[in-house]
């Protein structure tokens, strides 16, 4: 079982998605749990990922390919999951979208794809979302945290524009809001009272955990 | 898809082949008629004997005499590592890079203030040159200042022997001192028929310019050829000082320099490795100053390693210097320009990185600033490859005007091959409020040092070196010997 897990962990790092179907299908054949699977096998591959990106030793393309391997192995072990009655608990919902006015959309879906290999709920408005779209997709999933992107310094005006708009709609203190892109600076995260940025997509993925589990521990 | 394919390595000459003909003719003529001075008793003889004239210790030497040198002068060596590995390869277009050698002063790491250079400070060149691929070979980088005057040249070789693996551009101060720095390498390779077959060590060997062979100068180069270890000639034309004011001018004199050094050498041992290199600079007639970080000057050094490549000849040069005293902006300018032209001219050993002032002075930092700058030379000589069947319709047929690139299996298989990714020396963060370049180099050089490990040397060659080394420094009425009785010697 042990051997499964390690060979599990290594599919990710290499990124190799057929390999990580085989094991996802081999492990239920021995009777490892679809949860045990995710959690104890392609979990910590992923943990792995990230450590090795930030020493530098692995890098975009690499994150990308282990979150398509990630993706693969969900593909066999979500269907499983649901059949038993169970599903993945999940480590938040995020709602992504790049600013209205904005067509970029590199930056906002690797950090989708991060979050998603992560363990998040993602759901990725795509570019050029209005702020209603961003409030109607909150109130409906319920999200914890929204992301919203923009490449250029004309349209990260449209991030202030989103926080407004869930301060007015009234649902600005339930979620957290951050926000990316090229242009964005702390200082402007500051000025328009976002709950964060971050640099690149892995530093994301950090900075949603951190925002969540503070929330968790604000609320208890 | 067939991925890898062909490369054309770009190159920068900056004289035409009517003119380097013209460089030569001149270097052969000034050699025929004004002649060189010849300084050494054994080299007058072996040009006497060879039919070579001579009137109050000039020679005239005969272009035949000459090209018979140029003919048996190998076109290509290698120097060799601690396992015997050729890792420096001397000929054709390879460019490799060593540190700067035997300057007096290091930029202290804290106040970043000249001072008087020890033999701790070169152990740590020597550690951080390790650790950096950039150097393929190290060098007897600084003076000691810590062991008497008159063993300083040797101390230097003991101590990069002692603390690296990697092939060693090095250089002798006096006659008697290269004996003994001969018997340490000796000593290293497992004795002097080893050393021969396999050498680790290139001599630097310096001619006083204008077209003086010396003395000692002279007899380096006899001593080295029987020694089979190689001579690298290092010609220092000034120009406007002590060579002709043009660069054309001043490169004709280094030929020249370099011609009758090759021939005394050839003449001593037909067959020995020797390299066309140099060290030539314009002189400042502002400051009266020799400017290493000035264009000029690496102009002279990219037409002298023409010349050279001509004569199918091993090359050398001095660059990646800056004449700043400090870390500052003019520093990479001047440095990381000139790595470039030095490695688009295909010169095959480029010194100087990690030095300051005019080659005066050392800087650890700046050596590990300056190996980024080889880096992104080194990834220029590159080129850019084009692979056999399409360059990127294969690519686009599978991302359409879609544009995700980042996922395709060709953007996983090919992105190291295609980006250079610097250390964290270059800061790619846009932050204004970032750590300053010295902050950066000052981390890195301790992330170096951290993760250095002195060398696996065999306990009996160890034990010979430090042989040597105690009979010596003895002389001297040296009792220790720094930096290497604090290192464990083994019996």
């Amino acid at each position: 079982m042990q051997a499964t897990y390690a060979a599990m962990r290594q599919a990710i790092v290499d990124g190799a998605p057929e390999n990580a179907v085989d094991l996802a299908k081999q492990a239920l054949v021995e009777g490892i749990t679809p949860l045990d699977a995710i959690d104890l096998g392609f979990v910590p591959g992923m943990t792995e990922v990230g450590e090795q990106y930030a020493q530098h030793k692995m890098f975009l393309p690499d994150m990308l390919a282990s979150a398509e391997a990630m993706k693969a192995a969900m593909t066999v072990l979500e269907p499983e999951l649901k059949r038993q009655g169970e599903a993945r608990p999940s480590a938040g919902t995020v709602v992504l979208g790049t600013a209205k006015g904005d067509i970029h959309e590199i930056g906002k879906t690797l950090v989708g794809t991060l979050l998603t290999a992560n363990g998040f709920s993602v759901h990725d408005l795509g570019v050029d979302v209005t702020n209603e779209q961003f409030v109607a997709k909150t109130r409906e999933l319920g999200a914890d945290v929204v992301g919203v992107s923009a490449l250029l310094t004309t349209t990260m005006r449209g991030q202030r524009s989103v926080i407004e708009t869930f301060e007015r709609e009234g649902l600005r203190s339930s979620v957290c809001i951050i926000v990316g892109g090229a242009p964005v600076t702390r200082q402007w995260v500051d000025e328009i009272g976002a709950d964060g940025f971050a640099k690149d997509a892995v530093s994301a993925v950090a900075l949603v955990k951190n925002l969540l589990e503070h929330r968790l521990v604000s609320h208890r | 898809m067939s991925l890898i394919g062909e490369t054309m390595r770009p190159k920068l000459e900056l004289l035409d082949a009517e003119l380097v003909t013209r460089i030569l003719d001149e270097a052969f003529e000034l050699l025929a008629t004004l002649g060189t001075k010849v300084g050494d008793p054994e080299a007058v003889e072996l040009l006497r004997s060879a039919d070579v004239a001579f009137e109050d210790a000039v020679a005239r030497i005969p272009k035949r005499i000459v090209q018979r040198a140029l003919e048996s002068a190998p076109h290509e060596f290698f120097l060799h590592d601690r396992s015997g590995n050729p890792v420096v390869h001397y000929g054709g277009d390879d460019v490799h890079f060593d540190p700067g050698s035997s300057c007096l002063n290091i930029l202290d790491s804290e106040t970043q203030q000249p001072r008087l250079a020890t033999s701790a400070d070169l152990v740590r060149l020597v550690q951080v040159a390790e650790m950096l691929p950039q150097y393929t070979a190290q060098a007897t980088a600084m003076v000691c200042n810590d062991v008497p005057s008159e063993i300083g040249d040797w101390y230097r070789l003991l101590l990069v022997l002692w603390y690296s693996d990697k092939p060693v551009v090095t250089g002798a101060f006096s006659a008697a001192t290269l004996k003994i720095m001969i018997e340490l390498l000796a000593a290293d390779s497992g004795g002097s028929e080893k050393l021969r077959a396999k050498p680790r060590a290139v001599f630097d060997v310096c001619p006083s310019p204008p077209l003086n062979w010396s003395g000692f100068a002279a007899h380096n180069m006899v001593e080295l050829a029987r020694a089979g270890v190689p001579a690298e000639i290092v010609s220092m034309p000034l120009a406007g000082a002590t060579a002709p004011v043009t660069l054309a001018g001043a490169i004709v004199q280094h030929a020249a320099e370099c011609l009758a050094g090759i021939t005394i050498h050839q003449l001593a041992k037909p067959g020995a490795p020797v390299v066309w290199g140099g060290a030539p600079a314009i002189f400042d007639m502002s400051t009266g100053n020799t400017p290493m970080g000035a264009v000029e000057t690496a102009m002279l050094d990219m037409g002298c390693a023409q010349v050279g490549k001509s004569l199918g000849l091993p090359t050398h040069g001095y660059l990646v210097a800056t004449d700043g005293g400090q870390i500052d902006a003019q520093a990479g300018m001047e440095s990381g320009g000139s790595a470039f032209l030095g490695a688009l001219a295909g010169i095959n050993m480029i010194s100087g990185a990690g030095m300051l002032n005019f080659l005066a002075c050392h800087s650890i930092e700046k050596l590990v600033i300056d190996a980024e700058a080889i880096s992104s030379a080194q990834r220029l000589l590159n080129g850019v490859e084009a692979a056999r069947d399409t360059l990127a319709l294969g690519m686009f047929a599978q991302t359409g005007l879609h544009g995700d690139f980042l996922k395709l299996k060709e953007t996983r298989s090919l992105f190291r091959r295609e980006q250079h990714f610097p250390s964290a020396v270059i800061d790619r963060s846009g932050d204004a409020n970032a750590p300053g370049m010295l902050e950066r180099a000052r981390w890195r050089v301790q992330e170096l040092i951290d993760t250095y490990h002195k060398p696996a040397i065999p306990g009996e060659v160890e034990d010979a070196l430090h042989e040597i080394a105690l009979r010596e420094a003895g002389v001297f009425g040296m009792k220790s010997l720094p930096e290497i009785e604090a290192a464990e010697v083994h019996h």
